[in-house]
């Protein structure tokens, strides 16, 4: 998907060994600045990477894109709904410059308002999820690639038990006895935490295979027998020496993982497990879409666009970083 | 016993009519234009006939289109199956319409408009029950001269062997078990287990002669009559009956017998030479097509697509329209004019629990009640079309009903924000509350209910907590629990409660009966007034028809006098006639159209 180099701008400053012949004196350039180069000239990654910014700050700032342009998330807009057929009056779905996505059927709310709030939902579980899984999966992958022997046998037996659980019909169950208050949370909070928790932690033996085998590999390299020969802690050999080397594949794998753990919350919105109505999110507004549908198919559009959107910025994000960071696996 | 076991199911599917102010009906026989004139044109017949005015709802409380016309086909469709076509074994409230045409039970629902629709007639008996010992014993004398389709005399003996069968739930699962409850079995199980020669050893039930059926039942029971009504007491002969497979062919008794019968697929219906008219005076079948060819297993948007393009004549299950058809009827005056608008004996509502805080207070269940807007609830079920606003409990459907409105839903349908707000100081909690309110996960409707009263509540400062949980143990682990209730707080619970038939008992027993209240699996999700058992207790010892259907409506008032039922909307559904039927209404006593009566201008 990324465009061949050869294209690319005149030859001159297309490679970064080309860049090395400039002007300036000859200096150094670090694995992280010679991936950004190669990023940079990634387009359709560079343009995935916005549309995540933008997401992250419509997230951030949602109360105050609401209140610029919509109406409060969970207000009623009785006038906006045919009192007979329960559909949106205005044509595709009741669209206007006072509801730029449309209202509800039956309670007229404001779609764009609640698109904006749910991605609220959606981005923190995603992100929060994700840091757990990858700081679970690497100290427990790091841990069983680097020590081997039966720590190993232990942490590979868990990851396969772990691998072969049926995380949507536990995420079901779970979710569906959550307490009103634990662990000092309560109602939402309480279940974001507790889908964060379930995602999260069911998620991690992915990326923990995946430390594990960097790390067998790492450890037989040169540089962690002489820090070892120089009697470096192990401590300071998994910390210094081999981490370093796992930054890129964490950070691909990351960002990978968010959009999967997007859909695994829009799954669970949309079977009505996660927060509670009113509080919108994009699987549950696609949940209720789904009874409309035959009169009212604009109102499937804003939340499945912004699933959709939101998907495909990450995974594009994400392949041009794997390729940015790691072009031998092109 | 009682209402709603197949609820959910069942209760989808009986739509009724009336609701209208007017309870003036007609007969069909009565508003009859003479000649063909009136059942050639689907323009109006003048409206002095009582009925025949066209347009929408032209079918409810009065008939569309009156004819005596007879002759032609009349094809329905049925978007799934039968449960069976046999009559021990079914229980849909379509299938109890339909089964009329090819078997006579006891009693039956009046063929006619309106409230008419809801009453019981004699069909096989000569008259309603007689009660004695206390409403213990019931005693039903069968027609003279009433035969078979092969042309046998049909006695109270195959009555009374089609009861016995029907007790038999291992051969027909699908039927109501009203009869294996009441009845005074003393261990009986089935004909088919039985050493009576005759297969007859049931002594609940004695035929004295060929033309006397006497049922014993085990404790007083005043709503009999509804019970022979049930499809159950259809005659089935002995000789004939092949258990399970009997639903190959059922033997008629009815108007109509079976003339193919391809099941799963299709069956027709044609005229039953051994019917006479004469001895079937009083329910109003008019047996106007020559013909009745039933398609099954049809797509449903099809059978839609079908109904409005005129292809079809009947959607057979009276479920009304799918959302899609439901839409562009409701957007097309046209066809909005063909189509009618008919109340189901269900009210969808919301229980407000005295068992939590501060709710045991009843100013504060006042304050609920006059809070909410109940506009908002209908919207939450379709508008206009998904029901009429409730003012109280019973569905205006079931004799008895009576008009109140003790929280202003039709007076201030938007809520009473001062009257809550007087209730709430009088509870002691000036500035409101906070409790929860819980509905069915699977529900799309029963949540937009509790958004909508989150959002009006809030306007007195009742703030609401909204809480999911599974149909399948809603009853069973969450809001039918009482301890569950209570502990996580559930304040108001949304859900709605159809009938069997449009009666009284059927109705209310399993809703407002404290007794009924068990550790978990209640239906009675915490209405505890003693006042309203009582009445209960009464209603079934009443065998005077007019004083317990008074009771009915006595019941409904004490309950709202409670306020511990919210009530939402009465279900209506929308259904559609396509112009060439002739005599169509909707029968009361099931909700939906009347297929004895309906005929056709198409040949």
């Amino acid at each position: 998907m990324t465009v061949p180099l050869e294209v690319m701008g005149s030859g001159g400053d297309a490679q970064p060994e080309a860049v090395l012949e400039g002007v300036r004196a000859i200096e150094g350039r670090s694995l992280g600045q010679i991936a950004w180069m190669r990023l940079k000239r990634d387009r359709v990654a560079i343009a995935g990477g916005v549309v995540v910014i933008i997401l992250i700050l419509v997230a951030v700032l949602a109360p105050l894109i609401v209140k610029l342009l919509g109406h409060p998330p969970n207000q009623f807009h009785y006038s906006q709904v045919d009192a007979d057929r329960q559909v949106p009056i205005g044509r595709f779905g009741g669209i206007s410059w006072h509801f730029l996505f449309g209202v509800e059927p039956v309670n007229g709310r404001d779609l764009f308002s609640r698109v904006v709030y749910g991605s609220r939902v959606s981005l923190l579980i995603g992100f929060l999820a994700t840091l757990l899984s990858v700081g679970l999966g690497t100290v427990m992958g790091m841990i069983a690639g680097y020590f081997g022997g039966w720590i190993d046998t232990l942490i590979s037996r868990v990851m396969d038990v772990f691998l072969a659980f049926p995380v949507l019909l536990f995420a079901l169950a779970l979710a569906g006895v959550i307490p009103d208050t634990a662990f000092g949370l309560s109602g939402d909070s309480l279940r974001i935490a507790v889908i964060i928790f379930i995602i999260g932690f069911f998620n991690w033996p992915y990326i923990g295979r995946l430390m594990r085998g960097q790390v067998l590999s790492l450890r037989e390299r040169e540089f962690v027998d002489a820090a070892r020969s120089l009697g470096a802690k192990r401590s300071y050999i998994l910390y210094r020496e081999v981490l370093p080397n796992l930054v890129a594949p964490i950070l691909v794998y990351s960002t990978l993982l968010i959009p999967t753990n997007i859909l695994f919350e829009a799954a669970l919105s949309f079977l009505g497990v996660s927060v509670r109505p009113p509080q919108a999110t994009w699987g549950g507004m696609l949940s209720d879409a789904t009874s409309f549908y035959q009169i009212d198919p604009e109102f499937l559009f804003p939340a499945g666009l912004a699933i959709f959107v939101t998907v495909l910025a990450f995974n594009l994000l994400g392949d041009g970083l794997r390729d940015a960071l790691d072009p031998r696996s092109r | 016993m009682t209402a709603v076991v197949a609820v959910s199911a069942v209760a989808a599917l009986v739509l009724t009519a009336c609701g209208s102010s007017s309870k003036k009906s007609a007969s069909p026989s009565s508003s009859v234009t003479p000649g063909g004139s009136a059942s050639s044109a689907s323009s109006a017949t003048p409206a002095s006939s009582g009925g025949g005015t066209t347009g929408f709802n032209a079918g409810v409380d009065k008939v569309f289109n009156p004819s005596t016309q007879k002759g032609g086909t009349v094809t329905m469709a049925n978007a799934g199956d039968w449960d069976s076509l046999d009559p021990a074994d079914m229980y849909y409230a379509y299938e109890w319409d339909l089964v009329r045409l090819y078997g006579r039970s006891l009693l039956a629902f009046k063929s006619a408009p309106g409230a008419e629709g809801a009453k019981l007639v004699p069909d096989l008996a000569t008259a309603l029950g007689v009660a004695t010992d206390n409403a213990k014993t019931w005693t039903y004398h069968i027609r003279p001269g009433v035969k078979f389709e092969d042309g046998t005399v049909i006695t109270s003996k195959d009555v009374k062997y089609a009861v016995e069968r029907s007790l038999d739930k291992d051969v027909f699962p699908d039927g109501p078990t009203y009869f294996n409850d009441n009845l005074d079995l003393q261990g009986y199980t089935s004909p088919y287990k039985d050493t009576d020669p005759a297969k007859l050893g049931l002594k609940a039930i004695e035929t004295p002669d060929d033309s006397t059926i006497v049922f014993h039942l085990k404790t007083s029971f005043s709503d009999f009559d509804y019970f022979a009504m049930l499809p159950a007491t259809v005659p089935v002969p002995a000789a004939k009956d092949t258990g399970s497979k009997y639903k190959e062919h059922v033997v008629s008794s009815g108007p109509y017998m079976f003339a193919t019968n391809d099941l799963g697929k299709e069956f027709t219906l044609v005229r039953n030479p051994n019917y006479d008219a004469s001895t079937d005076p009083d329910t109003g079948r008019t047996s106007l097509p020559d013909k009745y060819v039933v398609d099954l297993n049809v797509n449903a948007a099809d059978i839609d697509n079908r109904l409005l393009s005129g292809d079809l004549d009947v959607d057979v299950t009276g479920n009304g329209l799918g959302a899609a058809a439901q839409g562009k009827v409701l957007a097309d005056a046209k066809l909005k004019a063909n189509s009618d608008s008919a109340l189901i004996p269900r009210t969808w509502f919301s229980v407000i629990n005295p068992d939590v805080a501060p709710l045991d207070n009843i100013a504060c269940r006042k304050a609920v009640e006059y809070a909410v807007d109940k506009v908002g609830y209908q919207r939450a079920y379709g508008g206009a079309t998904g029901g009429d606003i409730a003012t109280g409990l019973l569905p205006p459907v079931i004799p008895g009903f009576q008009k109140m409105d003790q929280y202003e839903a039709a007076a201030m349908p938007n809520g009473d924000v001062a009257k809550a707000k007087d209730q709430l100081k009088a509870c002691g909690q000036p500035n409101g509350f906070s409790t929860n309110i819980s509905y069915r996960v699977e529900r799309p409707k029963e949540k937009a209910v509790a958004e909508e009263m989150q959002q009006s509540l809030a306007q007195v400062g009742i703030k609401l907590t909204i809480k999911p949980y599974p149909q399948g143990d809603y009853f069973k682990l969450y809001a039918g629990k009482p301890d569950f209730a209570k502990a996580n707080g559930l304040g108001i619970m949304v859900y709605g409660w159809g009938a069997d038939w449009p009666d009284g008992y059927g109705f209310l027993d399993q809703i407002v009966d404290s007794r009924t209240i068990r550790a978990a699996g209640n239906t009675n999700l915490g209405i505890k007034i003693p006042a309203v058992d009582a009445m209960l207790d009464k209603a079934l010892q009443t065998t005077d028809i007019a004083a317990r259907e008074k009771i009915w409506g006595q019941i409904d008032a004490a309950v709202m006098a409670n306020a511990s039922v919210l009530p939402g909307i009465w279900a209506k559904g929308l259904l559609y006639r396509p112009p060439n039927l002739t005599n169509m209404f909707v029968n009361d006593g099931f909700g939906m159209y009347d297929y004895t009566t309906l005929g056709t201008t198409k040949k």
